[in-house]
């Protein structure tokens, strides 16, 4: 029995998302780890700046926010929590969630990127993964601690950084599917790097058009550069260990499966 | 390359995944996977579901350090 190329059950969607879930878990782990010891001074810090100038506040600005806190639902959760218990849900869920999308990601590429074996296309993803969906952004819209950031146009800033997170993604996908239509004309390395020049050139022009934040006032240069260096080294640490995990999970179930259809081959051969 | 040569040494064609049968994981699973990062991400600062502030309160530094706005 020879295998039919295209179909394969060892190599299912459900197969990719359990790697994908528990890859995302782990790394979401480290990145809790790096966030934790880089990040968490810096957020501290900025807290207590913010705590600082609170301090001047007239009694007229504390009375309405005392009366904001004792709305229904409003609750104070400490810094321990916060700095970790909360830390590591938030990691852990987005962590799972990347981790499961990177690993479908990695499924719809295996074998339609020209001549890729199964790592390098899963590779890819990660790294793709990275630029279009932490980097990118980051770029237009990086990290702010606490104490940044006005109340009141927080819709804005929301709707602006998913607007170019959205962009960006999309225009990922495009390229990749661009440059794959054009290997049929071009060599791989050609058609790669004109596809990163569209993507690049899409997500700058989406940049330029949206609209830029600065809400920084008076906040301290040196604790936002730590702060922001902290951040974007959590969202690599993310993402390299979702990458690499993947790319070894599904490298070895490729492993797997190519010594399955070489030994039926062998089979069917005596 | 080739398949049509059935000796054991033969090097395996990377197979695909039919994208029929992907497409609804995808489905099914990004909408799973955008209501968690809106949780995380968004959730009680620009829109909230539930009202109140617990879960904001609770994934805020992760919502910070990991480049969301948070407030």
């Amino acid at each position: 029995m020879s295998t039919v190329p295209g179909e394969s059950s060892a190599l299912s969607p459900a197969a990719f998302l359990i790697r994908g879930l528990a890859v995302g878990l782990v790394a979401g782990l480290i990145a809790f780890v790096v966030a934790f010891a880089l990040g968490e001074p810096q957020v501290d810090d900025a807290i207590g700046l913010e705590e600082a100038a609170a301090a001047h506040l007239t009694p007229d600005e504390v009375a309405a926010e005392e009366a904001a806190a004792d709305e229904d639902g409003m609750v104070e959760i400490s810094r321990e929590n916060q700095k970790s218990w909360g830390l590591l849900t938030g990691m852990l869920a987005v962590g799972a969630a990347l981790g499961g999308l990177a690993s479908l990601a990695a499924a719809a590429v295996l074998g339609r990127l020209g001549g890729l074996s199964a790592r390098g296309s899963t590779a890819l993803v990660g790294l793709l993964g990275f630029v279009a969906i932490a980097l990118v952004p980051f770029a237009k819209y990086p990290a702010t601690p606490p104490a940044v950031g006005s109340g009141d146009t927080i819709g804005g800033r929301t709707a602006s950084y998913f607007g170019l997170l959205l962009v960006s993604v999309l225009a990922v996908i495009a390229v990749v599917v661009l440059a794959n239509r054009l290997l049929a004309r071009l060599d791989g390395w050609t058609a790669a790097l004109i596809g990163a020049a569209a993507y690049l050139v899409v997500v700058t022009v989406a940049g330029y058009l949206l609209p830029s934040v600065n809400e920084l006032g008076d906040f301290p240069a040196d604790t936002l550069w730590y702060f922001r260096r902290a951040s974007l080294v959590t969202l690599a640490s993310l993402w390299a260990a979702i990458g690499v995990g993947l790319t070894v999970l599904v490298g070895r179930m490729y492993d797997r499966f190519a010594a399955d259809v070489a030994r039926r081959e062998l089979a069917a051969s005596l | 390359m080739s398949q049509t040569t059935a000796t054991p040494t033969a090097v395996v064609t990377v197979p695909v995944v039919p994208l029929l049968k992907l497409g609804t994981w995808v489905v099914f699973f990004g909408l799973l996977a955008m209501l968690a990062i809106f949780f995380v991400s968004a959730d009680q600062g620009a829109l909230s579901l539930p009202a109140g502030n617990a879960v904001h309160e609770w994934v805020h530094d992760a919502r910070h350090l990991l480049g969301y706005p948070c407030h």
